[in-house]
């Protein structure tokens, strides 16, 4: 196997008595779709910025495409594509020039750049819009465009960070068609989120994070399968009566989640375990027997929902 | 996989031209609100001069230190407007920046420096004050208010000047977390008393003895003192003139390494 793109070990970040990151490993291979997975303030954006090089880290060892961010920081830069979690994009400036004066960061004569901007306008698909302002454009457009920018310089890594946190069903869904043709193109992505479908959708190989550590490490299908049943019946009783039939209905299924609003049955035959409730004469409002999915591989090892 | 030696080659470039990338930026981005530059560049000259050199002089029929009020007032004048673009370019576009577009932070996504945004930054502004100052030393030039061979030398000392007072605001700002009146105090209470006490319309012998040393640590009054010796000859001692430089520069100098100080720690936390 080729040389990783990303070796972390043991990597710690701490800001004065607040640790954002407690000693995370992990590797990330070539043309790999890496995903960390996460709530809010697990510490993913923090490990974000330690591989892009713009913050320094406290102690542990970190090599990005073989180089120490934090000696050699403008030089992985220049090889990196990072779309933030919030759009900073030049407002003072209209559509296509964002992409040109950004690819000179680089280095890039006047020349490629131009070129660069009108193919990544078109991937975008926002050529319609090169001289449109920034402000007035759509949230998904913003975001296509901080994506355009981060590939002006043709990175061998794209580091995302919550790519499409606030931004509407269609608008994602445009926006992972793009990402997936990146992917299949043979670029390194590496993408934090708390969207359980999102990180199914995106990557070949997930950490889930949690107060800053590292609580399950693997494929989506892996983690599914080691940490839940193949499938889930949720129940709904009513929130003041939830509890109370949880107690009776324990045995049923192989474990259960009690949430505010729902029972969580973990089961391997979702449909068999309803007919067995109701049979037992616990007829719940509503029910739905649906796949398991990263969201409760979150619950069961953090015992937490990961949007909160 | 590209080496970790070819990718350092690479970003060579970036490396030595980095900051000349951030003034092209800057320059793109004031085509933007150019208009407000060159209006702003022509307006201010003439209303002052208009107000002051004409209005005002008329109280004053013998003029100051030997020469008619409009001779002495029009360098302070040039120096306060182009000193009052350095307090206004040190204050809101660097906080903007850090806090409501964030530009810094996607400048420092790429290979340049937060030192080199910092570098990039100032000589942009150092070609918008020359501008401007420009502008404004020909106006008065054209009313007859300075000489034309050593009067252009107000042209780098409002630059130096407008410097002394962007610099430490730059670094102020680049550590606020958020505006939530600081630039409105500072615009009251330092740039303001500054214009008024630092001999701009009068000598600073007329002031009281208690309040002279706002002028003393004034960048304005020792950039207007320059401008005054270089447009109509020595005023004051020798050891004075040399002591508003060294005033200006330590400002300008000091203000630029905590800016850049200011810069790094905030882009690399």
């Amino acid at each position: 196997m080729s040389e990783p793109v990303i070796r972390a070990v043991n990597i710690v970040k701490k800001y004065d008595d607040f640790v954002a990151v407690n000693g995370i490993s992990f590797e990330v291979a070539r043309g790999e779709s890496f995903g960390l997975l996460g709530p809010n303030g697990a510490g993913k954006s923090t490990t974000m910025k330690m591989i892009a090089a713009v913050s320094t880290r406290t102690s542990g060892d970190l090599t990005v495409l073989g180089l120490d961010p934090n000696t050699d920081g403008p030089a992985i830069r220049s090889q990196l594509g990072v779309v933030p979690q919030e759009d900073n994009l030049d407002q003072e400036l209209r559509v296509r020039e964002n992409l040109i004066t950004y690819g000179r960061f680089f280095g890039m004569s006047h020349a490629e750049v131009g070129k660069r901007a009108d193919e990544l306008l078109e991937f975008a698909q926002l050529s319609d819009r090169a001289k449109a302002k920034v402000e007035p454009l759509s949230g998904g457009m913003k975001r296509r465009l901080t994506i355009a920018r981060s590939l002006m310089n043709d990175p061998q890594m794209l580091l995302l960070d919550e790519p499409t946190t606030g931004l509407d069903p269609q608008a994602r869904h445009i926006l992972w068609d793009r990402l997936f043709r990146l992917k299949e193109n043979g670029t390194t992505l590496v993408l934090t989120t708390h969207y359980m479908d999102e990180a199914e959708q995106l990557s070949d190989r997930i950490i889930v994070v949690d107060k800053g550590e590292i609580m399950a490490e693997g494929s989506p299908a892996y983690l599914i399968r080691t940490y839940s049943t193949r499938e889930v019946l949720e129940v709904r009783y009513g929130s003041d009566k939830n509890a109370a039939i949880a107690k009776k209905i324990a045995d049923v299924g192989e474990r259960q989640e009690i949430l505010p609003d729902r029972i969580l049955i973990y089961s391997a035959d979702g449909e068999r375990d309803l007919a067995e409730i109701t049979a037992r004469g616990h007829h719940p409002t509503t029910s739905l027997v649906r796949r398991s999915s990263l969201e409760d591989v979150f619950l069961r090892l953090t015992g937490r929902s990961l949007i909160e | 996989m590209t080496s970790p030696a070819e990718i350092t080659a690479k970003a060579a470039k970036p490396r030595r031209w980095g900051w000349w990338y951030i003034t092209e930026l800057r320059l793109r981005e004031m085509k933007g609100y150019l208009s407000y530059v060159i209006t702003s560049s022509f307006g201010n000259p003439i209303i002052y001069l208009l107000a002051l050199g004409v209005g005002l002089a008329n109280l004053v029929p013998q003029g100051i230190d030997g020469v008619p009020f409009l001779v002495f007032v029009a360098p302070a004048m040039l120096m306060s407007t182009i000193l009052s673009v350095g307090a206004e370019e040190g204050m809101y576009p660097v906080l903007s920046g850090f806090k409501w577009h964030k530009v810094f932070f996607a400048i420092h996504a790429t290979p340049i420096t937060p030192g080199q945004i910092v570098a990039g930054f100032f000589v942009h502004l150092g070609i918008r004050f020359a501008f401007t100052a420009g502008i404004f030393y020909l106006a008065i030039l054209a009313f007859g208010a300075v000489p034309l061979d050593t009067g252009w030398l107000m042209i780098p000392i409002a630059i130096l000047g407008a410097f002394a007072i962007m610099t430490p605001l730059a670094a102020y700002a680049a550590q606020l977390e958020d505006d939530r009146g600081q630039f409105a105090l500072i615009q009251r209470m330092v740039v303001m008393p500054m214009f008024l006490f630092s001999g701009t319309f009068f000598p600073i012998s007329e002031i009281p003895d208690w309040l002279e040393w706002v002028a003393w640590i004034s960048p304005l009054w020792h950039a207007s003192q320059l401008g005054r010796v270089v447009s109509y000859g020595t005023i004051e001692p020798l050891w004075l003139t040399v002591l508003h430089v060294v005033v200006l520069v330590v400002f300008a100098a000091v203000g630029a390494l905590l800016t850049r100080r200011a810069f790094i720690k905030r882009l690399t936390r």
